[in-house]
Parts: C-alpha cells; structure tokens; sequence
C-alpha cells in the first residue's frame, strides 16, 4: 500500500472503511479527483429530512408562545414560563436535529465518496451556523443541505450567495434585526415582548468581511463594515417577529427596511438597487484577491498542516482567482500541491473525524444509536451543529491535544473495542487502513496485547490513528 | 434639599468607607497562593454589567439598555456612588461588601479593532499582535515563576485547553465525562505506547493525574450549567494542599447583539451565570480562597449605544471583575473617560483608559512570584511601558 494511498484515504477522506485502501490505491489522486468534480449520489439517509421551510412554517406558533410568555411576565414574574417555552421550543426541535445528527454520521460513516463529504463538512465549518442560539435549533441541519451541499461542485459565488441568503445564516447573525433608520412596522401588531428593531446591526455584514471572504486582514475598516449592513438592511426570513404574515417561508428581501441609497464599499460605489445591491457586493467579495487567499490557507490547513505551507496556499489561491472561484478547480489544486502528499497524519483528527473514523473502520460500529454518539461528541467538545462562535470549529491539534481531549479518546476506543472487538483482527484492521504508516511500536504493542478486545482499543488509541 | 444623586453619592460613600473594617489579610505563603483566570468569550457588555450610572451621560447614551440607579426598581447594586453592578450580580456585591471583589473599569487589552477572534488571540497570548505567537501569557508565567511545583502546575478545566495556558509547560485539563473509566492495563501499555510521541505523551501523563486527582467524583459535576460544574471543579483542584496552583475556564456567550433587556435576554443568563459560579467556586476553594485571586476579563467591550436590535455590537473598552481573598477589593479602579459624545473612542466606543496587561503582570507577581524583569521579557513582550497596578493584591 503505497503512501498516497494512505493520505488520499485518511487525509482527504474520513478514514479508510473495509477495503477502501485497496480500492484507492490504483490511482489515488484520480480516486479524489473524480469525488470532488461530481455531486455526491442522493443519500436515502436525508429523504426524510425536512426543508428549512417546514421547520419556518412551525416558528409563529413558537413565537406567539414565547409573546405570551413574556407578556404573562411583566411586573416582575420570575422566568418559569420563559424558560418552560423555550423548554418546549428545544423538546420540539430537539428530536428533529438529533434525527439531522444521526443521518449526517451516518452518511460519513458509509459514503463511497468520504473526500467529497469532508468537503461538504469543511465548506459548512467555514459558514459557520451554530444551535448555540436557539432561534435555529430547527435550521441549522437544513442549512447544510440547502446552502452548501449543491454548490461544493459548483461555484464559491453561489455558496456565498446561498448562506448569506439562508434563514438560519440571517437569524444566526442577527440580520433579521437590522433595520433603517427611522423604520416603523406595518401591518404588524407592536408587541411588548419582541419591540420591533430601530435600525443597524452590524453582525452580519462584519462577519462576511472577517470569516466568509476577505479575512480579518483583508483590507476593510469599520466603515466598510457600517456601510455593508446598511447594504443588507432588509434582508430578512418569513415568518419572523415583525414581519407580515403570509408568503413563502425563507428569504425574504424587505424593501420597507432596507436602507435606500448608493453605498461606498472598499473603495467602489453601489447604486440603490434593492435586494441586487447586497447580491453585487457579495460578488465583488467572492472575487477579491484577499478571498481567495483566505480560503485558500483555510483549506490548506485542513488538508496539509496546521502551518500551511506558502507554496500550497499560493498554488490553490491561484486557481481560486483564476476559475473565478470554481470549486472542483480550487480542489482540483489542492490535490495538486505535492506538500499534500508528503507526510502522512500530519494532521491531528478533531473528535468528530476521529469518531467517524471509527464508524468506518468497524462497520459494526454503525448501529451505535445517535444519541450516545452525540452525547460522546459533547463530551469531547464538538457536539455537532453547536459550534462555539462564527468562527467555527477550530482546525489545528492543539485545539484538540489536551488532556481531557485525549483522554475522553480513550474511554472512547476502550468502549468501542470492548463491544465490538472480538470479532476483529486488530493487528489486519490496522495495516488495511494505515498500511506503511503503521509504526513498529504500535504493531507491537497490537501483536503484544492480552485479548482482541485490548488489541484494538490499542489501535483505536494509537498515536497513528489519531492522526490523518 | 438633597438631590437623589446626591443622596446615593453619600450612600456610596458611607458604604466604601464606614463598612466593617476587614482583618489585616495574612500574607500567604508563596506556595498557598493560586490563581483562576475566567475568559468571558464573546465581548462582555461592561455598561450592563457595571452600569456607570452616575455618569451624566450614562442614561441618554445607553438608552432603554440603560440600568437604573440603585434604589429604583430594576436598579444597580451601588458600588460608589458612581458605578454599580447589574442588579442579578448579587454574590459579587456580596464579595465587593466584604472587600473581596475589585471591579476594573474602562479596560482594554492592546486591541483596537473589532473582531472577537484577534482580540481573544492577543488577549491570550501576550504579545500586542494578533498570533503573535502560538503559546499564552499564563503558560509563559509557569514558567518564569520561581520554585515551580513538581507535575502541571495548571488545569484547564474543558475539554480543550485555552490559548493563554499553551505553551511549553506541563498543563493538565479537565472536563466532566459520561463514558467508564479505562482498565488499568490497557492504560499502562498506552503509557508505553504514546513515548515516543512527544505531544500524545504529556497530555496522557496529565490526564492519568487528573484522573487520580478527580477520582470518586460524580462523573457529570453534579449537574447544573456545565460552567458552573467547571467552577466546582476548580475549586476542587486549586484547593488541594498539594497541587496545581493555576486554573483557568472559558465561559463563551457574550456576545449579545440582540435582545439584551431584561430577565430572559442572554446578558442576563450570562450574568446570572457568572454569578453563580463565582460563588460555588468560592465555596468549593474553601479556606484556599483566602489564598486565591480570580481574574474574569474579556476580549472587549461593546458599543456604548444600542444597536437597532436592542443589542449592542462590538466595541472598545470595557470591564474586568478580580475576586478572592487575596485581593484587596470593595472598590472601583477607573480612570474614567466618560460617555459624553465627544470623549467615545472613534465615536462609539467606550474609551480605554488602563491596559489589563497592568493587571495581568500585577496578578502574575502578586500570586506566581513572578518577577517584573521575566514579565516583561517572556511572558508580556514590548509591554514596558505597561506598569503593574499597585496594592490590588494583598
């Protein structure tokens, strides 16, 4: 098993699952190539999954209980019947993400094409919506599907267009509120509980310029950012507080809010062109240079090293500008650069990659109920769709080398090999998905342990397989 | 006639001077001494959280975010006649009354732009740039600091292990955890097996300690918020007679752009939170407490009006709270700028007017032993001109 093979698996994959070494190592760039330039087969694990829509068409029955809630609070009652609303909002939604959660392990645990998933999970990390605010318990699963999963074989533009568009990347960061000066609600009953918004709010528009394309030094300044909401004023989700009723849930471009006039934007004018000002900014940002060298060292980091090699990140950025941001290109470059394939497990696996590892190792595995597998995830700081900030989930080990992170690894590995390692050959499990990766020490110690069981709770825990 | 302003200004003053007179504070010995630092991710609202109500600008420019003054209804609790503390701060008014808490304010770190994530990166690792280097202030401190103990000398308490506390000395971390311990043997061999694995090796040895140290505790901390368990935790582990002497928790979810008024916005959990955890951490120290200084600081302050959302969005200067019985609290250190339009850092921003760094290497010394040659050389680079605050620490 040649070395390449190895990294196209683990690297760029989501780790070798039974037979994939073998398969990949005819032509392992090929075997990568040909996964990031075609949309991924239709996984029956997402059919039963809802559109943002149906969750959307759910939120004024939420939101009326909520107003009652609060209303029922004035004059100083205490928080119980907040706090049972919100309660009820996350029973509510709670059982829906969960379903979301199992089927996104799923389909990683068992996709023939592991690199164009960890694409997708990439692109998402990068537009980060986060059920950290529970206003997008019931979207942050739909938002995958809907602004990332169609545009990862097509352009960083429509991506871009797609989550700056999507209920839950608006409602994430605020954008819902953000208002005019001077706007007042119409046809809308003032309510106590949700005083309807008075004018800017700039999260958004400053996270766009910072996370989404430019990067925090890529040029802007604070009037740049100021001048960017006013530019997304307007851009709001149906049914929300404050919005007419009726229509079709999702984005909704309100020209009532939205702040009319030309704007200057790093150094270019904007004429007042309604929901199509916003749309001809978000394109201008797509093809700036800082852009595409933004993303180009973000994914360079993902897929090479934490410190990113300037000749690998040049490279992609390179072909970033000159596709006009076409992303099986940009990819394409990735998996031309030879410091990809190198070394191989320069990168330490987060605990979601290391867990998905595991489910494709031992397809045994893969009946685990979802629950305890978010409940694992949780305890090792990355329960999904629950990222910290905007920013993300972060992307090099010392984020996940510590202590407690290694040790909840542990407990993981012993638990797993205890329930499904007797019917495993831990010493052949390892060198059919790490091949001449595997290091003398941990070959060893596999050969040396007391039982099967203990054999591959050694390997699950190895220095190698904790690494891609 | 007595105005009421007037009135509160002689409360306040009546309060910081004429409270029970603390006993002199026993100088600890070095090795008793212990330090938290707490890191309120996401920007804390300082004009909520210590409402400068005095101020004659303060109600016009915050607006309906404006805290009332004390003894109206909603309204702070006094600090000095000047400042208060949001009124769901009610053990941290405890601790100010007993002369455990000092509240900073219009505090900043060297940062002067707007996003949290440089602004936590420099806060964390101690240069005056954004990456300026890849390991913290507080590892750097471990050390510096003189007659290190033997083992990590710092948890984390998290699953991860914030940037301010990476670095080449040994740190430990901690987090509650559902799964069953290991078996022993499969431990050993693991010891064995991670040797030549430089990074994989040092966090095993600290996480066997940590095991050895937690061992029997209720695996999920007792329930309650996951910080607050963090904060038990902490207590649990600083106030060993033995034993690490630096802790550290990240407590995320400041950033509050919308909806921050009243009981069910997210400041207010926060605050409450806050609260909370800086009592059970006190409860859980134990008499180590008289030992310990806490620093609870943020990456920023936020915009001193309110945005269109009843929110606010990122700003400048803003607050930092040190509680413990090493600190010589029951007072306000501000060097304060003032709210009125003209005196706003670019128009709307609280000004800063004290670098935390001072406070920072005033801590480092006062709790590590360390000295201001090694402050300024290794652990806060080109920060000379950056003296430590003088008598916080007793």
């Amino acid at each position: 098993m040649s070395q390449q093979s190895v990294i196209a698996v683990n690297r760029f994959g989501l780790g070798a699952g039974p037979g994939e070494l073998a398969a990949a190592s005819a032509d392992p760039r090929g075997w990568l190539a040909k996964q990031a330039g075609q949309p991924a087969p239709a996984y029956p694990q997402f059919e039963r999954l809802a559109h943002s829509s149906e969750a959307l068409k759910e939120y004024p029955r939420w939101i009326a209980k909520l107003g009652r809630a609060r209303a029922g609070m004035e004059g100083g009652a205490d928080m119980a019947a907040q706090r049972s609303v919100e309660g009820t909002f996350r029973e509510h939604f709670g059982p829906i993400m969960l379903e979301e959660q199992g089927a996104r392990l799923a389909v990683a645990a068992a996709t023939p094409v592991p690199f164009h998933e960890r694409l997708v999970w990439f692109w998402s990390n990068h537009f980060t919506v986060s059920a950290e605010k529970a206003l997008i318990f019931g979207l942050v699963g739909s938002f995958e599907r809907e602004a990332i999963r169609p545009h990862v074989t097509g352009n960083f533009a429509e991506m871009l267009l797609a989550s700056s568009r999507h209920p839950a990347m608006i409602m994430y960061l605020d954008n819902h509120l953000s208002v005019r000066k001077g706007w007042q609600p119409r046809q809308v009953a003032r309510s106590a509980a949700f005083p309807p918004p008075s004018g800017l709010n700039e999260n958004l528009a400053r996270e766009i310029l910072e996370l989404h394309t430019l990067g925090v030094n890529g040029g802007y300044t604070q009037a740049d950012v100021t001048e960017f909401a006013r530019v997304l004023t307007g851009w709001t989700v149906r049914p929300m507080m404050n919005v007419p009723a009726g229509g079709t849930p999702g984005f909704l471009f309100d020209a009532a809010r939205h702040e009319p006039g030309s704007r200057q934007l790093l150094g270019k004018t904007y004429a007042e062109d309604g929901v199509a000002q916003g749309e001809a900014v978000l394109r201008d940002l797509a093809a700036h240079p800082a852009t595409a060298t933004f993303v180009a060292t973000k994914l360079a980091r993902h897929f090479i090293a934490d410190e990113p090699p300037p000749a690998a990140v040049a490279r992609i950025a390179r072909a970033f500008g000159d596709s006009g941001g076409h992303l099986p290109t940009v990819h394409s470059a990735l998996l031309d650069c030879p410091e990809a394939w190198e070394r191989p497990l320069a990168k330490l696996k987060s605990p979601i990659e290391y867990i998905v590892s595991c489910l494709r190792a031992l397809p045994a595995a893969r009946a685990a109920q979802p629950q305890s597998l978010y409940f694992t995830l949780r305890g090792m700081g990355q329960r999904p769709y629950f990222a910290p900030s905007p920013q993300g989930w972060p992307d090099a080990a010392q984020a996940w080398a510590g202590a407690d992170a290694l040790w909840k690894r542990i407990e993981f590995a012993g638990i797993l090999a205890a329930r499904t390692g007797s019917s495993v050959d831990p010493l052949r499990l390892a060198s059919e998905s790490y091949g001449d990766a595997l290091g003398e020490g941990t070959r060893r110690a596999i050969e040396r342990a007391e039982s099967r069981q203990q054999g591959l709770a050694l390997w699950l825990a190895s220095p190698e397989f904790q690494r891609r | 006639m007595t105005t009421r302003r007037q009135a509160l200004q002689l409360l306040g003053g009546i309060a910081a001077i004429g409270g029970l007179p603390r006993l002199t504070l026993a100088a600890s010995s070095a090795s008793e001494r212990r330090l938290v630092f707490v890191f309120l991710r996401g920007g804390m609202d300082a004009l909520s959280a210590v409402p400068a109500y005095g101020d004659p600008n303060y109600a016009a420019q915050r607006g309906i975010l404006a805290v009332p003054a004390p003894g109206t209804p909603g309204g702070a609790l006094d600090l000095d006649g000047r400042f208060g503390l949001n009124p769901y701060l009610v053990e941290m008014h405890k601790l100010y009354a007993a002369r455990e808490l000092a509240v900073l304010h219009a505090v900043a770190s060297p940062y002067r732009e707007r996003s949290h994530f440089d602004g936590q990166n420099l806060l964390e690792n101690g240069t005056p740039k954004p990456f300026g280097r890849d390991t913290g202030w507080l590892n750097a401190a471990l050390t510096a600091r003189p007659n290190a103990l033997a083992g990590p000398a710092a948890f984390a308490l998290g699953q991860s292990i914030p940037l301010v506390l990476r670095g080449p000395a040994q740190v430990g971390s901690w987090s509650p955890s559902r799964l069953p311990v290991p078996d022993a043997a499969l431990l050993d061999r693991l010891g064995e097996l991670y040797r030549g694995d430089a990074l994989l090796a040092q966090s095993f040895t600290t996480a066997r300690e940590a095991q050895k140290m937690m061992e029997g505790r209720d695996g999920m901390g007792g329930g309650g918020q996951p910080v607050e368990a963090l904060a038990k935790a902490a207590g649990e582990i600083l106030g060993r007679r033995e034993g690490p002497r630096v802790a550290s928790i990240d407590f995320g979810g400041w950033d509050t752009h919308i909806g921050q008024l009243g009981e069910y916005g997210p400041l207010t959990r926060n605050l409450r939170l806050l609260d909370r955890s800086v009592a059970t951490l006190k409860q859980s120290l134990g008499p180590a407490w008289q030992h310990t200084a806490v620093l609870m600081v943020s990456e920023f302050g936020r915009t001193v009006a309110p945005n269109g959302s009843n929110g606010t969005d990122h700003g400048t200067g803003g607050a930092a709270f040190v509680a413990g019985g090493a600190v010589r609290g029951g007072r306000v250190i501000a060097d304060w700028p003032g709210l009125a339009a003209n005196a706003l850092y670019e128009g709307r921003d609280l000004r800063p007017t004290l670098d935390l760094r001072a406070l920072f290497k005033a801590a480092l010394a006062a709790q590590l032993g360390v000295t201001d040659s090694a402050l300024e050389a290794e652990v806060f680079p080109d920060s000379r001109a950056v003296r430590p605050l003088q008598g916080l620490f007793a």
